[in-house]
């Protein structure tokens, strides 16, 4: 498989987790909604799924090595105190827009949310813009 | 047995955006980066993600209330306001400049890289942050 159908078949495992979840518990599969309230927002009755999805995703590398050989995950090559800024900027962000890349970019633009495709065509032109100033006016990175 | 499945669809999840190459920054920022040498591979991850999903959905739409529990819960209807704009701005901002999106950072914490870790703990803080600042919506 070129690396592009490889891409699109892991385009088809996320969906097919969206539409798991939404069958089973209702739930859309919103990264920032379903690990977010964990932290601030969630009924005590409504966290052990939160739980449990968010550690499918931190054990998903060790799935993808014993598959595969190799857990997947690049090194990250940016400055620490640009990463721990964007960290932060993710984490509000996405808590005052409710939702990020899955959520809206993903379920939402799946649902044909209006929201969620403002939100999606929103996010990106800032990605690009940001990539655009720090690679090409030379802030480094 | 909700938690299984949920644990199920987190592992799915984790493993499509290891597939997809969402795990590795420098994809992510290369995609990002229309000015430079455009790496279109997340473009196809979208594409199969968002085709998936929006098959399911349409299937499940003739259901009245998913498996395991009474009702399916999905984000009301509201208008477009400049919070949801503002908050997607913010988190653009964010993702540009590490790469990293929410999901693909928690699955990079195995990844064992300590600037991984400062990302998605500053994430968790701004999280906590935004809940304290800006009052939840009823």
């Amino acid at each position: 498989m070129s690396h592009f159908s490889t891409a699109a078949f892991g385009g088809i495992l996320i969906g097919m987790s969206a539409v798991l979840l939404f069958a089973t518990l209702g739930r859309i599969a919103g990264i920032s909604g379903i690990f977010g309230r964990l932290i601030a927002g969630s009924e005590p009755g409504d966290r052990a799924w939160r739980v449990a999805f968010v550690a499918g995703l931190i054990l998903a590398p060790l799935i993808a090595t014993a598959i595969g050989g190799s857990n997947g995950i690049g090194r990250p090559d940016t400055g620490l105190l640009q990463l721990g800024l964007a960290g932060l900027l993710v984490g509000l962000g996405t808590r005052i827009g409710g939702g990020c890349t899955s959520g809206h970019g993903v379920c939402g633009v799946a649902r044909m949310s209006g929201r969620s495709i403002a939100a999606t065509l929103v996010f990106m032109v800032f990605g690009i813009v940001t990539v655009f100033a720090v690679r090409h006016f030379g802030r480094g990175g | 047995m909700r938690s299984a499945l949920a644990l199920l669809s987190g592992l799915l999840f984790g493993l499509g955006l290891i597939a997809g190459g969402m795990t590795q920054p420098a994809v992510v920022l290369g995609f990002l980066d229309v000015a430079g040498i455009w790496n279109p591979q997340l473009l196809f991850v979208m594409a199969g993600a968002v085709a998936t999903t929006a098959i399911g959905y349409r299937l499940l739409r003739r259901w009245h209330q998913p498996l395991l529990e009474k009702t399916f819960h999905v984000p009301p209807a509201r208008p477009i306001d400049l919070r949801l704009l503002g908050g997607a701005a913010v988190f653009g901002i964010g993702w540009g400049l590490a790469g990293y999106c929410p999901g693909p950072a928690l699955v990079s914490i195995a990844g064992l890289w300590p600037p991984t870790w400062l990302f998605v703990a500053t994430m968790m803080l701004g999280w906590w942050l935004g809940a304290r600042l800006f009052a939840p919506r009823q």
